[in-house]
């Protein structure tokens, strides 16, 4: 085994350490990111569904605002969010550089996008139950909890898989401008340095988050789904 | 009970202005259960969603028992509504919640305590006779049993009238009769006023006791069912009543069938209607033992709407010209509606068609 390891993995041996913080730095910008992003995602998800055309709250023009607003987002590539961002992570979190100070871009980068799925997943909910508890004087705040996210949980659930691990992708990015983690020991190590051994290692360390998501988002979507 | 006072509604799309809903005034008292009819597109839905207001009016007035609900605040408005139940053709169940808990979701902000909820929700149950599904999920439903769901959450709040919106359409034949049969309990029982949309006037003719027509946004015709079946006076409703009472199939029949379409010197092909108690048997009975007119019937029909026999026959009439035509009188002087449908015409000429149908030569 140890043989086996030296000569497929000669550099990524000797830097267990390395390696293992890259990871818990990676998952610290996921969870975190995840948790941030997720929560305004969904707030503005819901504000356009029920904003939207045929939405329970239909305000057409604070609906184009915001729909034009997450679409410049979105047509932004990431690469240069980040660096379009800096001067706005400095002020908040007073550098640009390491795990936290990714975090900006990370959630700027991950919100518009999060926002626009759940959008679509809530439209997936049948506009006839919305109109049958409307029928049963639902109050608009009832039926944004009580049926547009029990209703359409398993989209969510699954509309958030993807996020997720389009996440995990972009915290590698974030790792290109000193960001930390998988992406920046890839990158520190394996690109510029050729040890393209520790390249293929984070490459295994993220699709095993990458599977482990998977699997816990489709075992929570068949859980949910009646 | 319910009041449309010269309802409109006018969708505008891009360059033009929908009328869905042209002036329409309806009076719906306590007790009904009150019948729109129409053919798709004819408005019916949207006339249904002016009486919660989930669709507003351009113009007019909605009251209902009394109160002027266009004049409320959101608030009173939904207070309104739970006062109201409404059940739909999809059902629209909440498929990620069990029975029990779709019904509880009308119960839920209703200021019961849970326990009484809990009783109230299994005596709903037992009242549309799912009790055994209680904790079953949508999916695990058929139509019949889904809509059976839909009422008792519709009911759920002791509302005094329910929507029905296509209500059977997306049902079979025999389960929507049990689904209408199950609705005029609950008016007898509850005292429950119903109005419901659809196009088939099979579904009017079971529950009814009045029926408005509906064609292009405006309410063409509105009366009792008995008078609605027996006069009509416009052209979509003697449609709606011929396809309902399965006369158009027979005559269609009746052309089809070369000897029967074939008339003698003395005969005459007539449809018969007639309402309220008279038989048709002494009536051609006095026709033959009078006038020495025979009838031979082709077709038959007799419906009845609340306690109302409701008849129509098709008949070959033969006997001396002049007798016929004493004949035909006689019938008239006795409520019958006489309409000729074909005679025999000299030959050469051919036969002559005085309604409908192909010729058979």
């Amino acid at each position: 085994m140890n043989d086996f390891l030296l000569h497929y993995f000669p550099n990524a041996i000797q830097i267990p350490d390395e390696i293992w913080q890259s990871t818990v730095e990676t998952l610290y910008m996921t969870f975190w990111t995840a948790l941030i992003a997720g929560l305004f995602g969904i707030l503005i998800g819901i504000i356009l569904v029920t904003t939207g055309k045929n939405g329970i709250l239909k305000n057409l023009c604070f609906y184009a605002i915001l729909d034009k607003l997450i679409n410049i987002c979105r047509s932004i590539p990431f690469i240069i969010m980040l660096s379009l961002l800096t001067s706005l992570t400095r002020f908040l979190v007073g550098t640009s550089i390491g795990t936290t100070a990714a975090l900006v871009p990370l959630i700027i980068g991950v919100v518009p996008f999060y926002a626009r799925q759940i959008e679509n997943a809530l439209l997936e909910v049948d506009p006839g139950v919305i109109e049958a508890a409307e029928a049963m004087g639902t109050s608009p705040l009832g039926i944004i909890f009580r049926v547009y996210l029990i209703e359409g949980l398993p989209s969510i659930l699954r509309v958030s898989a993807v996020t997720i691990i389009n996440l995990i992708g972009l915290t590698a990015m974030a790792g290109a401008v000193g960001g930390g983690g998988l992406g920046n020991l890839a990158i520190t190590r394996g690109y510029n340095r050729f040890q393209t051994d520790v390249t293929v290692v984070t490459v295994i360390i993220i699709l095993l988050f990458v599977f482990i998501s998977q699997f816990i988002s489709n075992f929570a979507i068949r859980k949910t789904t009646h | 009970m319910i009041e449309l006072n010269n309802v409109s509604v006018a969708f505008r799309q891009k360059k033009e202005t929908i009328h869905a809903v042209k002036n329409v005034s309806l009076q719906i008292s306590r007790g009904d259960i009150f019948g729109i009819v129409g053919y798709s597109g004819a408005g019916k839905s949207t006339l249904i969603r002016l009486i919660n207001l989930l669709q507003r009016p351009s113009r007019g007035e909605v009251i209902i028992q009394g109160k002027n609900i266009l004049t409320l605040n959101k608030k009173s408005l939904r207070a309104e509504r739970k006062k109201m139940g409404m059940i739909f053709q999809h059902f629209n169940l909440m498929e990620q919640r069990t029975v029990y808990e779709n019904i509880h979701f009308a119960l839920k902000y209703s200021g019961i305590k849970k326990e009484q909820r809990a009783e109230k929700i299994t005596s709903l149950l037992e009242l549309v006779g799912l009790s055994d599904k209680k904790n079953a999920y949508p999916n695990q439903l058929s139509g019949g049993q889904k809509q059976r769901v839909a009422i008792a959450r519709a009911l759920a709040n002791d509302p005094e009238i329910l929507l029905c919106d296509e209500a059977t359409s997306a049902l079979d034949p025999k389960t929507t009769t049990q689904i209408l049969k199950l609705l005029r309990e609950l008016n007898q029982k509850l005292n429950l006023t119903i109005v419901l949309i659809t196009h088939e006037m099979q579904v009017v003719k079971e529950l009814c006791n009045r029926v408005a027509i509906m064609e292009a946004g405006e309410i063409i015709e509105q009366e009792s069912i008995v008078s609605i079946f027996s006069q009509p006076k416009k052209n979509l409703t003697k449609d709606f009543i011929r396809t309902a009472t399965h006369i158009d199939q027979a005559l269609e029949n009746i052309w089809q069938h070369p000897t029967l379409a074939h008339l003698t010197d003395n005969e005459l092909l007539v449809e018969l209607s007639y309402v309220g108690e008279q038989t048709s048997e002494p009536l051609l009975t006095a026709l033959y033992s009078r006038y020495q007119v025979t009838t031979n019937i082709l077709y038959g029909n007799i419906e009845i709407l609340q306690q109302t026999p409701v008849g129509s026959l098709i008949a070959i009439l033969s006997g001396e010209t002049l007798q016929q035509e004493k004949a035909l009188l006689f019938l008239k002087t006795q409520n019958v509606t006489v309409t000729l449908l074909k005679q025999h015409a000299p030959k050469n000429e051919g036969q002559k068609l005085t309604k409908g149908g192909t010729n058979n030569e």
